[in-house]
């Protein structure tokens, strides 16, 4: 919904007064009822159920003085479709079209609660009312995601209704881009797409260096596979990163911008270019920003779907229409980046955090955290457990918090094994791990990494080597090819641990894998390859029994890898019912009605699609 | 004039080698798949080899060289899927339709790809038909909607 802006904010004051006027209009809703749009939702149908609310509430003639607002991610994806209303910060979960009517009329209307919608806690079993007291959110330091809920992302004004480009027209009119880049350095931001990298340094060099053309970048390839922490920022606030960019490209002197995003995120992609849209209409903008005699303009990229070109420099080849290929870095990009003009290149978190930096005062920022990683950090909490979604929690939070306090503990109550984050570029961290501190140095000590912030959670299910063999398969696939190390490291890697999950493992091919995996870190040409030993490093330090198992016994502890098991059925438990024989894509089960199922193990493929189906548990694993 | 409705994607963006690969999204994104007659008219509009054009569509994972079938059933291997059973999925889809991942069906009515992470982690496993998203898959769920679609295209032809 891009709209024509006939006015333009030429002035602070006329921000200001902009600002007024929306805030009086929404005065004019005596409720608000806010609807979660983000990607994760609208899988779960939200959009019917926005259309479906909308329609009620004409229907029943409220629709003058209840404001409805579809917004970008909560967070609390399992739950979604979300709906909360306001006053009252009542919460629904699942929402489906067919509630509309009952939430229009009970809870619009009559200021009551509908129990059913409400969230049931999985610990005690009663039902909670308002977000606030839910567990999952009570528990996290929403400093960031909290606006999500604030604003409909393709709305410049709710954006400019909760502040939105006052940290811009600060810096434009307060602060001399050298004031702003000491903030941020005060601050002590480093950066949110993995590296950690200090904001305020990497803003000084890029400003130290010499040139008239500069450029800023805005990350959001988001390429770990299973974090989504950035399509969310971008999807659900795409001004707060705008505004971002706006005051580090005016730090650093910078003309123009560019987000580069996944294609994968259709949504990120449409809300960003509709926010660049207004912010232009508007005059944010363009030429002659707020008067300032500043002019900045933003473009946006899409991704071709390529893990490396998340990487500096493979992302600028990309951004110039090239194969995403890394370059060695011995000029670093703040000096010579894209068309070879000094460039500072931050990840979505990273500038999503400066607006509140520069209107609140660095120390605000750094009184969060711990003491090298300050303030809040968005983690994606995936796998088995259960209350999966988006949290965001001061630096220095313990692990076992996020896993247990704010995510519930194991989904199926099966014990929680190990907790990988960081991606592909990562580790995975045992229980006994859990008290560590979710910051830099912790995690890279403890041979992990914070990464962009994925943690996806692993029961005992989960077989070790079989994830050190996935994240291999995933970089061999993904490695661009340039540099010998990588290329060939990974690949012969990759043979090892397949040797090693099909049993043909040898002891001494243990060692040789370390071997390995230090000379690729050592030697890579860019970080993928520099960090791809990581996940094999990392499970071979504190899984090492696992990997031993494999070897010596021919076993997969966990009952995962393919070739070291069968699949069976035990007679006693079968009930005939016939669902593996019709889910089998490989017709390997045998059994008339009435009759004990079996197992043609000539035929079988171990996919483990009959185990999964049986209601029973009859199949079992050997 | 162009043999492929490209004019309007190339709008703007003529002689601007570094627009490659936003064009190269856009015929991605109408036609299914780059052509090479799509590859020929890029390279000469935008004033890139074809070599070039080639190098960088075989590169990313956005573009695909081939036509697919009617509904590509793309399927989410990312992290937390993985671990919440995207394998089992993979297999149920390609033990049913007699593909492999990357492979359209003689009917050009299924095709089966991968990818790397769809950003709905906490709902996964996930699997998208033409883009709509299922999450909370499992094989059952899958063996339905592949049926679904089977049908519905059968009554299709049978329409026609
Ligand atoms: C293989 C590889 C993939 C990367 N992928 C991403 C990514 O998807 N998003 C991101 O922000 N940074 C990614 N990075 C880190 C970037 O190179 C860069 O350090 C970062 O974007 C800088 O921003 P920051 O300082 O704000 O973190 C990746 C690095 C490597 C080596
Ligand atoms: S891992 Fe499947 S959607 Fe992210």
């Amino acid at each position: 919904m891009s709209r024509d802006f006939t006015i333009k904010i030429k002035t602070v004051s006329e921000l200001e007064a902009f600002r007024k006027r929306i805030l009086n209009d929404l005065k004019k809703a005596r409720v608000v009822l806010t609807l979660c749009g983000g990607t994760g939702c609208q899988a779960s149908r939200s959009e019917a159920v926005s259309t479906a609310v909308k329609d009620e509430l004409i229907k029943q003639g409220m629709d003058e003085n209840v404001h409805v607002r579809v917004t970008g991610c909560h967070g609390f994806c399992e739950q979604g479709p979300l709906c909360v209303i306001e006053p009252g910060n009542t919460l629904y979960c699942n929402v489906l079209p067919d509630d509309a009517r009952e939430i229009v009329t009970k809870t619009v209307r009559d200021g009551e609660v509908v129990e059913r919608l409400l969230y049931t806690d999985p610990v005690s079993g009663k039902t909670i009312q308002t977000e606030s007291e839910i567990p999952f959110y009570r528990a996290q330091d929403r400093q960031l995601l909290a606006q999500n809920r604030q604003v409909d992302p393709c709305s410049i004004e709710d954006y400019i209704a909760i502040g939105g480009y006052s940290a811009l027209a600060k810096t434009l009119f307060e602060m001399a881009p050298k004031a702003v880049i000491r903030e941020i350095e005060a601050s002590c931001l480093r950066g949110r797409g993995g590296g950690g990298f200090p904001t305020g340094l990497k803003w000084a060099k890029c400003r130290e260096a010499p040139s008239d053309e500069k450029y800023v970048i805005c990350n959001a390839d988001e390429g770990d596979p299973g974090a989504y922490m950035d399509r969310c920022v971008l999807e659900g606030n795409p001004h707060l990163v705008l505004e971002g960019m706006m005051i580090g490209a005016w730090a650093i002197g910078a003309r123009e911008g560019i987000i580069y995003v996944r294609n994968e995120y259709p949504l990120a992609v449409k809300h960003t270019r509709i926010a660049v849209q207004q912010a232009r209409d508007l005059g944010l903008l363009g030429e002659d920003i707020l008067g300032s005699s500043w002019s900045f303009d933003v473009e946006i990229s899409r991704g071709g779907g390529a893990f490396v070109c998340g990487e500096s420099t493979a992302l600028m080849a990309s951004l110039e229409g090239k194969v995403g290929e890394p370059r060695p870095k011995d000029v670093h990009t703040v000096v010579d980046g894209l068309w070879h003009k000094p460039t500072t290149l931050n990840n979505v978190e990273t500038w999503a955090n400066v607006p509140s930096i520069i209107l609140n005062g660095s120390a605000r920022f750094a009184s969060k955290g711990s003491n090298g990683s300050k303030g809040t950090k968005i983690f994606a909490l995936t796998g088995h457990i259960k209350s999966t979604g988006l949290v965001e929690v001061a630096m220095g939070t313990p692990i076992s918090k996020v896993l247990f306090d704010i995510g519930g503990g194991p989904a199926n109550g099966i014990p929680i094994k190990a907790v990988q984050t960081g991606g592909p570029s990562g580790g995975c961290l045992p229980a006994d791990k859990f008290y560590l501190p979710l910051d830099f140095d912790a995690l890279a000590e403890a041979g992990s990494m914070m990464g962009s912030g994925g943690m996806v959670v692993m029961d005992e299910g989960t077989c070790m080597v079989d994830v050190a063999k996935y994240f291999l398969t995933f970089l061999q696939d993904e490695s661009c090819g340039k540099c010998v190390p990588c290329r060939l490291g990974i690949d012969r890697m990759l043979e090892i641990i397949t040797d090693i999950t099909e049993g043909r493992g040898k002891s001494q091919q243990i060692s040789l894998l370390e071997e390995l995996g230090h000379t690729i870190s050592q030697t890579a040409l860019c970080g993928l390859g520099k960090t791809a030993a990581n996940p094999v490093l990392s499970t071979l330090r504190y899984f090492r029994d696992e990997y031993e198992a494999h070897i010596s016994k021919e076993e997969c502890p966990a009952g995962v890898c393919e070739a070291l098991i069968t699949y069976e059925i035990d007679p006693e438990k079968c009930t005939y019912c016939g669902v593996c024989k019709l889910a089998c894509p490989y017709e390997a089960i045998m059994g008339a009605k009435e009759e004990v199922h079996t197992i043609d193990l000539q035929l079988c493929q171990k996919c483990g699609i009959c185990r999964s189906e049986c209601k029973f548990e009859a199949v079992q694993i050997n | 004039m162009l043999p492929l409705r490209l004019d309007s994607i190339l709008e703007g963006r003529r002689s601007q080698p570094h627009q490659l690969i936003e064009v190269l999204q856009d015929v991605q994104e109408q036609e299914g798949y780059i052509s090479e007659e799509a590859m020929r008219a890029i390279s000469n509009e935008l004033g890139v080899p074809p070599m070039e054009v080639y190098r960088v569509a075989s590169f990313y994972k956005a573009f695909s060289m081939q036509p697919r079938g009617k509904n590509v059933i793309t399927m989410c291997m990312g992290t937390a899927c993985h671990v919440r059973g995207a394998k089992l999925l993979l297999s149920q889809a390609t033990g049913l339709l007699g593909v492999n991942s990357g492979e359209t069906t003689d009917d050009g009515l299924f095709s089966i790809e991968q990818v790397n992470c769809l950003g709905t982690c906490a709902l996964g496993p996930v699997v998208t038909e033409n883009g709509a998203c299922h999450h909370h898959m499992n094989p059952s769920k899958l063996r339905k909607l592949i049926k679904s679609i089977r049908r519905a295209g059968m009554e299709e032809t049978s329409d026609e």
